[in-house]
């Protein structure tokens, strides 16, 4: 199977500077793949790489068994602070239906078929009862989801969400990653999410592409979520956790003087 | 025409008045202005780039005043100062407040030279009040070709370029991902938009052009968010402004520009009382639904 991406000795420059160098990795295809470094790492980057907006300085690179290209429509893209410039000038219907025809030119109706496709993507990700308002209506959880019915609504391979779980509530950000889980396993998609924080994700984290030291590197996620490597990678002390039925999370391995001491 | 806008009163005559050749070329070129501006509103608003549009009127100011100067047309020193500074805006910053601080600055030193090159040029008060303030009762049948040659470019653009600029306008990051050519359809908007105003400061003069390239838009959109839908209310509500403004202006023998902005802004005002508490319009709601639809 064509893995979902393909590195090969790429390093990466952007103004004169490296930002990472001897990227060698494969994702396999249909991975829900955590993106994780610390800031400045060089996460967005890589998206950007990969959507075809920024070419690497050495190495290959293979998405989907081809060359990153702009406008490549296998690839669904959600970026970071999504809603930020979204007035309320556009309906959630709107948005969603110029990721699948909003690069054309020309005059030209709608069909039918691609209304349905657009119904069926806001549906898809439980948006269907808020197509008709505009994006300045809804909620950041809303928002978030009307995004992501905008990257599947082409029928994408793969999904590129950069921190899609910022500014939600607890609530939203299990909504969404519980919808996360049900792309993969109705579609088959490959996602790749670029997030600060691993734990809400863990449930449906297969892999990691994590950003150490300079240089990316791919693993499965157990193999990621190691008190070693997290303290490494983040350069401050990352605690693991597993609990007895299982659960897997992170957290700060340190302690405060305690607050309440002050008071006694 | 002095004459006539000498005296100040109603005008029973104001039918006959209308039907003169200066009227019918107020009424023809007010038309096609506010068909383009109609058309671009919603573009200027949806791209956060209302100030961009104020500030290319008056970066016109320098380019009719100067073209006074030279002996040039006065459209055609409008257009090249409009196109000129829209590029110029174009090129600076993305971020909107590099641009927002730009734009100003541009302004500021356009409004300067305008007044410098009118100065020079000798140019009496009541030349450079028609470039501030507009003279659609001045339109000459000359004009009119050029505006007919504008109008006819910016709708035969638009409906070329329509959906992708929607795409780059509300969301560029993606838009860019998915191929767009964001950028150019940036600098090309904004040679849409200065062809726009050239004509349009001659309608209502550089000061007055926010209501009728960007008014008729926001009035619009207070009522519906269907993009063909708002295009269509934008360029009836211009229309609107432009007949109306012309037939009062007719009636009581005062400026067009006057009555053009008041029709516009009533409307505004209108709509703004109609949906103003709606409390649905720019609001979010944190209503949660059920967490995922089935996936079928």
């Amino acid at each position: 199977m064509t893995p979902a991406l393909a590195l090969e000795g790429v390093r990466v420059v952007r103004g004169g500077r490296t930002v990472w160098s001897d990227g060698d990795l494969t994702v396999p295809a249909g991975a829900v793949v955590g993106v994780i470094g610390p800031n400045g790492a060089g996460k967005t980057t890589l998206f950007q790489v990969l959507l075809g907006l920024l070419p690497v300085a050495s190495g290959r690179v293979e998405v989907l068994g081809g060359e990153p290209r702009r406008g490549n429509r296998q690839i669904g893209y959600v970026p970071q602070n999504y809603t930020a410039a979204l007035g309320e000038a556009v309906r959630a219907r709107d948005l969603v239906t110029l990721g699948l025809v909003g690069g054309r030119f020309g005059l030209r109706r709608t069909t039918p078929t691609e209304h349905a496709r657009v119904d069926a993507a806001l549906h898809r990700v439980g948006a269907a009862d808020y197509a008709d308002r505009r994006m300045s209506q809804l909620s950041g959880g809303q928002q978030q989801r009307v995004a992501i019915a905008q990257a599947i609504v082409d029928d994408a391979e793969l999904l590129l969400l950069d921190e899609p779980l910022a500014n939600l509530d607890l609530r939203n950000q299990h909504e969404i990653v519980r919808l996360l889980g049900e792309l993969r396993r109705a579609r088959g998609v490959t996602i790749m999410v670029v997030a600060h924080d691993l734990n809400p994700l863990l449930p449906v984290l297969t892999d990691a592409v994590y950003l150490l030291d300079g240089h990316p590197h791919h693993a499965a996620i157990g193999d990621v979520v190691q008190e070693d490597l997290l303290t490494h990678l983040y350069g401050t002390p990352v605690g693991v956790v597993r609990t007895a039925q299982g659960d897997l999370f992170t957290r700060a391995a340190w302690r405060d003087v305690d607050p309440m001491s002050e008071l006694r | 025409m002095t004459d006539l806008l000498a005296g100040i009163g109603f005008q029973p005559n104001w039918l006959a008045i209308l039907q003169t050749t200066f009227m019918q070329h107020a009424l023809i070129g007010g038309s096609m202005v506010a068909l383009a501006a109609g058309l671009l509103g919603y573009f200027v608003i949806t791209r956060q780039n209302a100030f961009a549009a104020h500030a290319l009127a008056h970066i016109g100011f320098p380019g009719a005043t100067g073209a006074i100067l030279i002996g040039a047309p006065v459209t055609l020193g409008l257009a090249v100062f409009c196109v000129g500074g829209g590029l110029l805006i174009g090129l600076f910053g993305k971020r909107v407040a590099e641009r927002e601080t730009a734009t100003g600055t541009i302004l500021a030193m356009a409004t300067g030279l305008g007044v410098l090159f009118a100065s020079l040029a000798g140019a009496n008060a009541s030349t450079t009040t028609s470039v501030l303030f507009g003279n659609l009762l001045a339109i000459s049948a000359d004009q009119l070709v050029v505006f007919g040659l504008f109008t006819a470019a910016v709708v035969l653009a638009l409906a070329l370029i329509a959906r992708p600029l929607l795409f780059a306008s509300v969301d560029p990051a993606v838009a860019e991902a998915r191929g767009v050519p964001v950028r150019a359809l940036g600098l090309a908007f904004v040679v849409l938009l200065a062809l726009t105003i050239t004509m349009a400061v001659q309608v209502v003069g550089t000061l007055l052009l926010f209501a009728l390239v960007v008014t008729p838009a926001a009035t619009a959109l207070r009522l519906t968010a269907r993009p063909a839908a708002v295009a269509a209310i934008a360029v009836a509500i211009a229309l609107a402004s432009v007949w109306l403004g012309l037939v009062l202006s007719a009636m009581v023998n005062l400026p067009p520009s006057f009555f053009i902005v008041s029709v516009a802004v009533a409307g505004w005002l209108a709509v703004l009382g109609l949906t103003g508490r709606r409390r649905d319009v720019g609001q979010r709601t944190d209503t949660h639904h059920p967490a995922v639809a089935p996936v079928g």
